[in-house]
């Protein structure tokens, strides 16, 4: 499976994301946000960092980036699209996720490792956890304090669009665990029609044994088997 | 063809936690101005904009900000009326501060 890690100035996740794509058996390639086109990309990852030096807002700018274009088409046609940290902002400025994600309550820049509680499997970007698990993987961010109006997080929640929530290392969602405020502890979300996830913390910085958590790596492998070709229009994404 | 000075105001939405707010708020009682009960914190930016007119010139931005300068999800914004200016604005000076001549949102 081929996947389109995209690069814009000030990203500084994106090799993270190749290495993460290469252990998990698929076929990563860069692509500057100057470019036009996706090639013939399987899915995308919109990497983390502080694209455009996050002026103005993060990921606002990096919004109207060339290769957007192309991303926003890619989603709208079914494919598969993970945005990790500056990603996630990147793709909720692009209305490809709902909300936004707000300074963090403790205005600080928090880089620690966090528990996420996997609140659905059976997705293209689960299907290799399993319901309830609890993962460990690194955060960093000053801007994850994710809000969306009442009725927006009530739709997320009553579809199950919550992929991920902040909780300790038993699982419990508390108020403790939220790093930075975000609406019930959300941590990873999807689109409607679920094939585009935006999540906060880093799974690509917890792929191997020496960065020590590798429970970032199963999402890359349930990206890589879930394999839609968009446009094919042969598969319905989860 | 003239040059205008616009004014852009974007602040967070009412309601919305501003933790910047909240702190600069604590900052300023433990100085003792137990007068000033809330603060919000936003931001400016100043646009030269060439126009037909003030509205033109409200207009072109009021859309820009629609489309990049703020939040429509979390953010307000008010675009404070143009002030014309010297049509051959030298580079290197200072533009005639906005004079507000009627907000617009």
């Amino acid at each position: 499976m081929k996947v389109a890690v995209i690069t814009f100035p000030g990203s500084n996740c994106d090799q993270d994301c190749v290495r993460s794509v290469e252990l998990a058996g698929g076929s990563p390639s860069y692509v500057w946000h100057r470019e036009t086109s996706l090639g013939d990309a399987d899915a995308v990852i919109v990497p983390g960092g502080f694209a455009h030096g996050d002026y103005l807002r993060p990921g606002g700018i990096a919004r109207f980036s060339p290769i957007m274009d192309a991303v926003i088409d890619f989603g709208r046609d079914g494919g598969l699209i993970v945005g990790i940290c500056n990603g996630f902002q990147v793709l909720c400025e692009a209305g490809m996720l709902p909300g936004a994600l707000l300074r963090n309550r403790s205005l600080r820049f928090q880089s620690h490792d966090c528990h996420l509680r996997v609140e659905r499997s059976g997705t293209p970007f689960t299907a290799d956890y399993a319901r309830g698990q609890v993962i460990r993987m690194p955060l960093s961010h000053a801007d994850g304090n994710y809000y969306a109006d009442p009725g927006t997080l009530a739709g997320l929640e009553a579809d199950g669009r919550v992929l991920f929530r902040y909780c300790d290392a038993r699982g419990n969602v508390t108020h403790e665990a939220n790093p930075n405020g975000s609406l019930n502890n959300i941590a990873g979300i999807v689109n409607a029609r679920g094939n585009i996830l935006g999540m906060m913390p880093h799974p690509d910085r917890a792929i191997e044994d020496i960065l020590g958590s590798v429970d970032g790596l199963p999402l890359f492998r349930s990206l890589l088997a879930a394999d839609v070709a968009v446009g094919a229009g042969t598969r319905e994404v989860a | 063809m003239s040059r205008f000075t616009v004014e852009v105001l974007v602040t967070p939405r009412p309601g919305l936690l501003d933790p910047q707010g909240k702190a600069i708020h604590h900052a300023l009682a433990s100085l003792g101005y137990d007068t000033i009960e809330d603060v919000r914190v936003g931001k400016a930016i100043y646009l030269e904009v060439a126009a037909g007119s003030p509205a033109e010139a409200t207009e072109r931005v009021e859309e820009a900000c629609r489309k990049l300068l703020a939040n429509p999800v979390t953010e307000d914004f008010r675009v404070t009326a143009a002030t014309e200016g010297a049509e051959t604005a030298t580079e290197g000076t200072d533009p005639a501060p906005a004079a507000a001549a009627g907000g617009v949102r």
